[in-house]
């Protein structure tokens, strides 16, 4: 059975990795090729790497840094940040990602969706969504880092998005990001409810039972889990450990991927 | 020790295969050529990317016929990987039905549904349940996950599967004969089971 998946991610500004509240109040949290090492001695199912200063910054990935971290990732891992073209999706797929998550561009351009696809393949095609909720309960598409509004609503993008050929939707809500007050489990379901591609639900987890809920109530087929990881004592593995208990299937033989 | 031939045709995660070759105690020979497959003791096919344009990559730098010949005739070790297990097949289906490099009889078409709720690509973390011994599976037991990211699948003939993983019904995990192989995951991604898997395919070559 395919299992759910618990997914660290990553975010890089500047020079090394950080973590903040709603895309902002961004605190330092370490080197991002330390904590690859450590998920991978701990067998994590997959990791995200986002470069959250690339587009607004108007620079490309940092291809270097991604080559080196990816040289020390013996697990999935999708990189996203920057992506503009599909030179940068093809230099990134060639330096080990193996997933290339698009955020901006395919706001502003989404024909590259369907390139990158049609090139590269549906299955390495993540679609980044950014979105807030208004007080009137409205949702609506931010790019730039989550400041800057589209006017577009995430469940029609999602499906345009699927419709030219994105593998998976990462979904991310910046208010509840780095919150750990729970995940947006309506928005997340609207979503998943309307693509029959993977939906990985990010931003807002506070604990085992929030991703619990995002899959069964949310029907995500991942997690995406930053904040507690690098703030509380709750690890990928305990979390797979509830959720397996409570009946979900996850991969608890989490074989270590030191290289010897 | 061992020379292992890491075919670049463009499209694929090269850097990820030549990394896991170079930690299984390999040596990688990334190559664009197909003179430098005569060297090596065996040959790996990476994947990423869509069937019709690394057929066309694979054409244009004239690695077809030497590879045909390599593994058919002279039974060099070979193992594509996802897209490059793929590639082994008869034809594929994705973009237009095209040729594929005819090791292993068999046609790659679309991983359909079976069940409301079943999404494709089929990505994650998923058993490979062995169905027949095979050099690959030694020291690995049945039934263990390893990372999948496909949209397709190789329909391939009932002798030529090795191992199966639940997914759509049920797909072919591993496929091949002798020294040949094909796995739809990826070991350079699954862990310690994953680089089991090259080593036990490197002691091969």
């Amino acid at each position: 059975m395919l299992k759910i998946r618990i997914i660290p991610t990553l975010l890089h500004k500047d020079l090394g990795l950080v973590k903040g509240i709603g895309f902002n109040s961004w605190r330092r949290v370490g080197s991002a090729l330390q904590s690859i090492q450590v998920y991978g001695l701990r067998g994590v199912d997959e990791l995200i790497f986002l470069d959250i200063s690339a587009t607004n910054d108007s620079r490309p990935p940092d291809f270097q840094t991604i080559d080196d971290l990816a040289d020390n990732c013996f697990m999935p891992l999708t990189v996203g940040g920057g992506v503009n073209s599909l030179e940068d999706v093809h230099r990134l797929l060639r330096v080990g990602a193996d997933k290339v998550a698009i955020n901006s561009a395919a706001v502003a351009t989404p024909g590259l969706i369907s390139e990158a696809a049609k090139r590269f393949g549906s299955q390495c095609m993540v679609i980044s969504i950014d979105y807030r909720q208004h007080p009137d309960g409205r949702r609506e598409v931010f790019t730039h880092g989550g400041s800057r509004p589209t006017g577009l609503d995430p469940v029609a993008f999602a499906r345009q998005a699927a419709d030219l050929g994105a593998g998976e939707i990462l979904l991310t809500s910046v208010e509840r990001d780095g919150a750990m007050t729970g995940f947006d489990l309506e928005g997340i379901s609207l979503v998943s409810g309307a693509v029959g591609i993977p939906v990985i639900a990010s931003g807002g987890a506070g604990g085992y039972e929030d991703m619990y809920r995002a899959v069964v109530e949310g029907g995500a087929s991942a997690v995406a889990v930053a904040s507690i990881f690098h703030f509380t004592e709750m690890t990928p593995k305990e979390a797979k450990r509830y959720l397996a208990d409570r009946g979900l299937p996850v991969r608890l033989d989490a074989a270590a991927s030191s290289p010897s | 020790m061992r020379n292992i031939a890491i075919i670049d045709y463009g499209l694929c995660n090269l850097d990820s295969v030549v990394r896991a070759v170079e930690i299984c105690g390999a040596q990688p020979l990334p190559t664009r050529t197909p003179e430098d497959l005569e060297e090596a003791d065996g040959l790996i096919l990476p994947g990423v990317g869509a069937f019709p344009d690394a057929m066309a990559g694979l054409e244009q730098q004239g690695f077809v016929e030497p590879l045909r010949r390599l593994v058919l005739d002279q039974a060099r070790p070979f193992l594509g990987i996802c897209l490059g297990m793929q590639l082994m097949a008869e034809y594929g289906v994705e973009g237009g039905e095209r040729a594929g490099l005819g090791l292993v009889p068999g046609k790659v078409v679309r991983l359909l549904p079976d069940a409301p709720g079943t999404r494709v690509p089929h990505v994650g973390w998923n058993e490979v349940h062995h169905l027949r011994p095979c050099p690959l599976f030694e020291g690995i037991p049945t039934g263990r996950d390893f990372y999948f990211v496909h949209s397709y699948h190789f329909a391939a003939r009932e002798d030529h599967i090795l191992a199966t993983t639940p997914y759509c019904g049920s797909f072919a995990s591993v496929v091949g004969r002798g020294t040949l192989f094909g796995t739809q995951f990826h070991p350079e991604k699954s862990l310690a089971d994953g680089l089991k898997t090259l080593r036990n395919f490197i002691a091969l070559c």
